[in-house]
């Protein structure tokens, strides 16, 4: 059935589907048959060969500058290691057509220059498919892998990632459209005047000269934001073609999408001009009830008995291996002084003592035990069900603006999706929520957004201010 | 021509190396200019992808690709390409569509974070199975400082230095993982064998970095690491760590002494010397005659308006007279190898292929095939021991 328009007469929204690379979390099962390798290239073509033959907006592979240490040792129970996200985006364009590519670059320890030709060389050599998420990070145990260290305080986080991008946007602008005549009779090679100097003097950045990379074909990457805290959202606003959220049930994805999309008005962007993305996951059986008993089997796969005791332990701070997970939860209570114990984990609990009490008073009531109990903490929203039924609600969540769409995470590298694709896909697209063929070529073509917003003026004044309104947003 | 060049210790042919340099339109600033030369496909994978499948169709070890933080240095408002893309970046996108060439992009470390250039190679010989390199380079210019606005401009001394460093803790993290760290243990829930991932805890003068990399050990263990040595800060450095040095040299003597020099330099820090690979750069203009050569030279500087001084072994003639010029050199111990520059990549890299590559294979002296998969397989060199799984 295609229905040309929702209920309430607006337009039927087009849905935007990313796929992203399985990553280095207890999400990812390892110990299935099917997983295959993290590292070898073949499972990156693969993935990224079936989204782009199910028509997908793009491919997303995030990144990590520090192996993860539990207890004072790197981490062991989950997948370990993986590859630098731009030399593999830059392969996959070797092997895909269309599918935008998309990846994470921390915005605390890269530079403008590098960074900025970086996108420019990726999105010249995909024609015109490049993504950057920006993620900001402030960590001195992510720091010492790096000549510069952990220099950065918190509350600068967000004003050097604003920086960071009105000084890329500035390098990306230095070269016109079409600047590169090379014209073999006359040797003329850059047409006079399309290619200016930059000078970008901000309080992170100061720099001046020539960039050496030719405006790409979407003239700037998309770029996609993932910070939650109001910060985040101003400038996901202030800055964003994406967001990449963690709201993906319903009525909570409503309330963001409200927040984040009412927030463009100050900054004269308009709604469609920021595409709001819940990363989520999907499980189909051939009845709910299948569905329902694979997710079941999945959680289990997730959540093994000693990934169950680390996870208490982040949040204890204490050493929990003597405790049986398909026991009881500990009587011992946590020790608020070690908070770190697991170090290089995206969120911390600042006190634990009412959230242990919150989860002794749950885990008693029902019964559950420690392995219980973090399959139950830990379940991320996630769309179960028959094919037909996850169709359904996916289009329900974007055509009742809880997202423009979503990006889908596997719990299987490299095959986690196939079933989407094979079985979810063709249904959205009957109901006419999803592209059949490529309207496009780039990136921004598939997302429907505009031509890139232009650098800020080179002075100083603007980089700062525009920094500064990040920050009181 | 002779026989000379068999060993007769082991009686196998010693085998020369052939690298080619893809950057911008050929070595000569005037090629650009030229019928065919796709100047406006210049910043075109397509582009290069072609020219990598017809160095690859010769068997030639790699191709090597310039980058630097700056553009090349023009001449306001006269003929100059101007223009350059990330190198590393460009090698990956090689990489799913080769087999069998290495791909060694520029990357520099004056500027750079020594750990982000370790995974990136470290992912460029995943992504290759095993065919890449590393072309070291420094930023010594006050512009390229600029860009980066973090600290004036380096003296070379100080920029070879820190190089040096660079060089040492990259290597050290594609060793802080040991071959077989991941063991996928289901009976026990471990992913990896932690006491097989290496802190590198690495503290010089100029990086203090931690590790381990966020990346498995690559395919060769550790890519090949490539060095220009054009000067004494350059020449140390390579002696001390290259896998392959390149030197500039107009004559044979002047190219024998210096590679008799890297190479003692190298035995002086405890290294076989036959594991540091010296390849001369070659300017070649291959014509079907002499003169058809040479006109072509006079067009293409005549489109420059310039004239084309080399500072190192450049060739004006038939591929005949290049093969035995490579020969000659070859078997005076003045190379291991070239790395040739052709005037212009689309005319001169064909013409290297087709018509120099047979003759050297039909003397005995270049393979016809690759040898195996790697860059260090076509090299000779071998793969290196973990230095900390050689500790544990």
């Amino acid at each position: 059935m295609t229905l040309a328009s929702r209920p309430d007469g607006r337009p039927r929204k087009q849905i935007h589907l990313g796929a992203h690379f399985p990553g280095v979390n207890n999400t990812t099962v390892w110990t299935d048959p099917r997983s295959l390798s993290q590292i070898d290239f073949s499972s990156f073509e693969y993935l990224a060969r079936r989204a782009e033959a199910a028509k997908f907006d793009f491919f997303f592979l995030a990144e990590g500058l520090r192996l993860r240490e539990h207890k004072g040792r790197i981490h062991d129970l989950d997948v370990v290691g993986r590859p630098d996200t731009l030399p593999v985006l830059a392969a996959l364009a070797a092997v895909t057509d269309r599918l935008g590519l998309a990846g994470t670059l921390n915005t605390t320890f890269n530079e403008p220059y590098e960074v900025a030709r970086q996108f420019a060389t990726l999105d010249l050599l995909s024609g015109g498919r490049a993504a950057w998420n920006l993620v900001t990070s402030s960590d001195a145990f992510t720091g010492e892998n790096f000549r510069r260290g952990g220099f950065l305080d918190h509350a600068h986080r967000y004003e050097r990632a604003a920086e960071l991008v009105a000084a890329s946007r500035e390098l990306w602008d230095s070269w016109e459209d079409g600047a590169v005549v090379a014209d073999t009779a006359t040797g003329t090679f850059v047409r006079p005047g399309s290619a200016r100097p930059f000078d970008f003097r901000g309080e992170h950045f100061d720099i001046a000269g020539e960039f050496t990379t030719p405006r790409s074909p979407q003239g700037h990457p998309v770029l996609f934001q993932a910070g939650d805290s109001d910060e985040g959202r101003e400038f996901a606003a202030a800055t964003a073609d994406v967001v990449f959220s963690a709201h993906g049930s319903f009525d909570d994805g409503r309330a963001f999408y409200a927040d984040v999309k009412g927030r463009l008005g100050a900054y004269g962007r308009t709604e469609e001009s920021l595409k709001i993305l819940p990363a989520t996951a999907v499980v189909l059986g051939a009845t709910e009830a299948d569905a329902q008993e694979k997710a079941r089997e999945i959680r289990l796969q997730q959540v093994s008995g000693p990934t169950a005791i680390a996870f208490l332990e982040q949040v204890w701070g204490r050493d929990l291996t003597a405790y049986d997970p398909e026991g009881p939860l500990p009587d011992v209570e946590p020790d608020t002084a070690n908070a770190d114990v697991t170090r290089g984990k995206v969120r911390h609990i600042k006190d634990p003592a009412p959230v242990v009490a919150a989860w002794r008073e749950k885990a008693a009531a029902r019964g559950w035990s420690i392995r219980d109990l973090v399959i139950e903490v830990t379940g991320r929203g996630q769309f179960v069900g028959t094919a037909a039924q996850v169709a359904d609600d996916l289009d329900r969540h974007v055509q009742e603006d809880a997202s423009d769409g979503f990006i889908l995470v596997p719990h299987l590298t490299p095959s986690g999706l196939d079933d989407v694709f094979d079985e979810v896909v063709p249904l959205l697209q009957e109901r006419g929520s999803f592209r059949t063929e490529y309207t496009g070529t780039t990136l921004r073509d598939h997302l429907g957004l505009g031509a890139p917003r232009p650098a800020q003026p080179a002075s100083s004044g603007t980089a700062s201010s525009d920094a500064g309104r990040v920050l009181v947003g | 021509m002779s026989s000379s060049l068999d060993f007769p210790i082991t009686g196998a042919p010693r085998q020369l190396h052939l690298a080619v340099d893809l950057s911008d339109a050929g070595a000569h600033p005037g090629a650009w200019r030229t019928q065919g030369s796709q100047a406006q496909q210049l910043f075109d994978a397509n582009r290069l992808q072609d020219l990598v499948s017809t160095a690859q169709r010769g068997a030639l070890d790699f191709v090597v690709l310039d980058d630097a933080f700056s553009l090349q240095p023009g001449r306001p408002g006269a003929h100059g390409l101007q223009g350059r893309l990330d190198a590393a970046l460009v090698a990956s996108r090689l990489a799913p569509r080769s087999a069998g060439i290495g791909l060694v992009p520029t990357v520099t470390t004056t500027h750079t974070e020594p750990f982000h250039v370790s995974k990136a190679l470290a992912t460029i010989d995943h992504v290759s199975h095993g065919r890449a390199g590393w072309q070291v380079a420094v930023s010594t210019t006050e512009q390229e400082a600029a860009h980066f606005g973090r600290k004036p401009a380096p003296t070379l001394e100080d920029a070879w230095a820190e190089a040096a460093e660079a060089i040492d803790v990259v290597t050290r993290l594609w060793d802080s993982w040991e071959d077989d760290a991941e063991i996928r243990d289901a009976s026990t829930g471990r992913f990896i064998d932690r006491d097989k991932v290496h802190y590198v805890d690495y503290d010089g003068v100029h990086f203090a970095v931690k590790g381990p990399s966020i990346t498995p050990r690559p395919p060769q263990g550790r890519p090949v690491v490539v060095v220009r040595a054009d000067d004494p800060p350059s020449l140390a450095v390579a002696a001390l760590r290259a896998d392959v040095a390149r030197i500039r040299a107009t004559d044979v003597e002047q190219a024998r002494e210096l590679r008799d020099q890297l190479r003692a330099a190298a035995a002086g820090h405890g290294r076989d010397p036959d594991e540091l690979t010296v390849l001369v750069d070659l300017y070649a203009v291959i014509g079907l005659d002499r003169a058809s050569a040479q006109a072509r030279l006079d067009l293409l500087t005549d489109l420059a308006g310039a004239s084309w001084d080399n500072d190192s072994l450049t060739h004006v003639g038939t591929a005949r007279d290049l093969a035995v010029t490579a020969e000659e050199w070859f078997a005076a111990g003045a190379a291991d190898g070239f790395t040739v520059r052709p005037s212009s990549l689309q005319t001169d890299l064909a013409a290297l292929v087709d018509a120099v590559v047979p003759l050297l294979v039909s003397q005995g002296i270049f393979r016809s095939e690759y040898p195996g998969t790697t860059l260090r397989d076509s090299l000779g060199l071998t793969r290196p021991a973990n230095r900390y799984a050689a500790i544990a």
